[in-house]
């Protein structure tokens, strides 16, 4: 067993040595993700609201601007104009001056006035996904809300919905992406930081003076990996200090166990660290091949859309991507106060993953001596 | 002087990487004590052999021993008696020289008073007590490579092996390198050196010459200067003193009966026919032409062109 890590001691040494030797590169590694939390987290809202819309009205009634009364009422749309003619609408939309237009007809009071059903055509700018659903959902709101104030008698709607969000009362976006965002600075940090020491190793010519040294492939790993996780991990304390602190996102579980549990987050990134440095012969290419983990870590996580919607082959690689695991552990212990016993599955795959990807760095190690 | 004997004893090398054969049939043994030296062109195997004698690369076929332990076995243990200096140094750059030692010290398990004692013995040796806290990027070549020296045999490994040691440094500091290699030398450790200079290489006790993967000769220097490839029967070597070598040069070389000629300084060196030697010294009367001993770059540049010759 001791062999098997022959030579961990003096590498980890060393490799403090060179971290304290080089105060900007420190500084930068610790700063970047901060600012980024900064950038990200106050970027961020995925709650649409005041969506700019333009209104046509040729009905000029009390009843159609009862109806615009009730669009602008919603802090969903915000009205950005009125026009007159439906170039002048279809203008205001193709410019990106408006996302929704409303087209109240000329007819639309006679008809509500006639008991017929009236309608009004609103149009929604698709190029925006997320904006299009909540703006055809709120518009139906609406409209539902003014047909019912025109039924006699009928003061409140006959059933009423009364949703009740847990975990995050508030639905801020802020609560539901930084704890994500942090997975995603952490591993990009890592992965950087580990790969290009081994890799400067390599152009250096030192790597080939340690593989004649008795240092064991696992030794000269794990001795790597100590100082740079350590750093990874005060990032993370640093980190989950400004959420909790400056974006004041609550945690409602124990930071105890959230920083346990996210331990095999650490040594999973570490190790895929460990092996981009085994393919890079030069730290462009180890950048190259660090930043080509950021974007599946984003997209494909559930960092930003479900994993739950998504097609079963993505879905299928969502499973092979750390982040997801470790979004799960960050959200369930931050935002819903999860224990041990409901996100254990998470630290074993996350375990298993990181042991792994060591194992195969330390292979292609040792069969590397032709390199 | 049997194989038993040989501190490092190479037997039919044949080291493959696909296709391509870097290192094909080569044999050879070399005793305690020796320092040897093994010259070819870049890229012709000499930093795959010692690779392959460290157990970095495997072999494809043939068999070697280092102080009796077989390099495909015992490629650990190998480890811990054998020091290697690459032309990259291994150093580094950010670390001070106390850094480097003591990070290779504790990299070959030496710890504690050890350690101490064996790091003094090699600043003693080394003469770069001076320059113990100062980074290795603030040294200059010359003192790098000694302290790349000192790194290599922080083990007291009884083989060394050094991979173009002075390649770009310059000729003081190569020289009193080289005073350190024949003090460790007669202090019994073997060397195996490889070099591109010619006067590295005539300081070495027995030279081998590779080329294109072929080890092509063996030997002392004056075994080299009596094999017959290098001395193709029925030439001599010649030195012509002229005034106008560049000039001479161009005609010697269309000349009938020429065979090699290049510039060493004012004078000419040329391989000649023998039979042609009198109608040589008859076109140019007024020339100083005696026949000399090959040297050892003659020896190589003649050993390399019979081989070109016999590929083609």
């Amino acid at each position: 067993m001791k062999n098997l890590f022959y030579g961990m001691q003096p590498v980890c040494r060393k490799e403090f040595t060179h971290i304290v030797r080089d105060p900007t590169t420190l500084f930068f590694a610790l700063l970047i993700p901060l600012i980024q939390l900064f950038l990200f987290g106050f970027a961020v809202d995925t709650n649409v609201r005041q969506i700019p819309t333009v209104i046509y009205d040729e009905s000029q009634t009390q009843e159609s601007r009862s109806l615009v009364q009730s669009f602008a009422a919603s802090d969903v749309f915000r009205i950005a104009s009125a026009v007159q003619s439906p170039d002048a609408m279809y203008d205001t939309m193709r410019s990106g001056k408006a996302r929704v237009a409303v087209r109240i007809p000329f007819d639309y009071a006679r008809n509500l006035q006639l008991g017929k059903t009236a309608s009004v055509l609103v149009l929604v700018d698709g190029s925006d996904s997320s904006i299009a659903g909540i703006a055809v959902d709120a518009s139906t709101g609406v409209a539902l809300e003014q047909s019912l104030m025109r039924v006699p008698g009928m003061m409140s709607p006959a059933i009423e919905v009364r949703p009740s969000v847990l975990y995050n009362p508030s639905t801020r976006s802020a609560n539901f992406f930084i704890p994500g965002l942090i997975a995603v600075l952490l591993q990009i940090m890592i992965i950087l930081l580990i790969a290009l020491s081994l890799v400067r190793e390599k152009e250096r010519g030192t790597l080939e003076q340690l593989k004649m040294t008795p240092i064991a492939p696992l030794g000269l790993m794990v001795g790597k990996m100590i100082p740079y996780g350590a750093l990874g991990f005060g990032e993370l304390c640093m980190i989950l200090t400004a959420m909790r602190f400056i974006f004041r996102v609550p945690i409602h579980g124990s930071v105890i166990l959230l920083l346990m549990m996210l331990l095999p987050f650490l040594l999973t990134v570490l190790g895929i660290g460990l092996v981009i440095s085994t393919k890079a012969q030069t730290q462009a290419a180890a950048f190259q091949l660090a930043m080509g983990t950021v974007l599946p870590s984003v997209f494909l996580s559930g960092y930003i859309f479900l994993t739950a919607t998504m097609p079963v082959f993505f879905r299928g690689i969502s499973y092979l991507i750390p982040v997801t695991y470790a979004i799960q552990i960050l959200r369930g212990i931050i935002l819903r106060g999860a224990t041990f016993a409901d996100l254990w599955v998470n630290v074993a795959v996350l375990t298993v993953m990181g042991c792994a990807a060591i194992l195969l760095a330390a292979r292609a190690f040792v069969k590397q001596g032709a390199g | 002087m049997s194989a038993a004997s040989a501190v490092i004893h190479a037997e039919n090398l044949k080291i493959q990487f696909g296709d391509f054969v870097a290192v094909d049939d080569v044999s050879f043994e070399i005793q305690k004590g020796e320092l040897f030296g093994f010259l070819g062109p870049n890229g012709s195997g000499k930093t795959t052999i010692i690779r392959a004698l460290c157990g970095l690369i495997p072999l494809t076929s043939g068999s070697a021993t280092i102080l009796g332990m077989d390099v495909r076995q015992h490629a650990k243990d190998i480890k811990r008696h054998v020091g290697y200096m690459s032309q990259k140094f291994g150093l580094y750059e950010d670390l001070t020289v106390a850094e480097n030692l003591n990070f290779y010290a504790a990299a070959y398990g030496l710890t504690g008073q050890p350690a101490k004692a064996r790091i003094e013995e090699l600043l003693e040796l080394t003469g770069l007590r001076p320059y113990l806290n100062r980074r290795v990027s603030q040294l200059s070549g010359g003192w790098k490579q000694r302290l790349a020296l000192a790194c290599a045999i922080i083990h007291s490994p009884e083989v060394v092996f050094l991979d173009e040691p002075t390649a770009g440094i310059d000729p003081v500091a190569r020289r009193s390198l080289w005073d350190l290699f024949f003090q460790l030398s007669g202090q019994g450790v073997t060397f195996f050196v490889t070099t591109h200079y010619m006067d590295e290489a005539e300081r070495c006790g027995r030279l081998g010459y590779i080329y294109m993967s072929k080890l092509i000769a063996l030997g002392t220097i004056g075994d080299l200067q009596k094999l017959p490839d290098a001395n193709p029967a029925g030439t001599s070597r010649l030195e012509i003193a002229t005034l106008d070598a560049s000039k001479l040069l161009v005609e010697l070389r269309k000349a009938k009966g020429v065979r090699e000629a290049t510039i060493f300084g004012r004078e000419i060196h040329a391989l000649v026919e023998t039979d042609a030697i009198e109608a040589l010294k008859a076109q140019y009367p007024q020339l100083t032409i005696r026949t000399i001993d090959a040297s050892l770059e003659d020896i190589f540049v003649t050993l390399t062109y019979a081989i070109m010759a016999e590929t083609k």
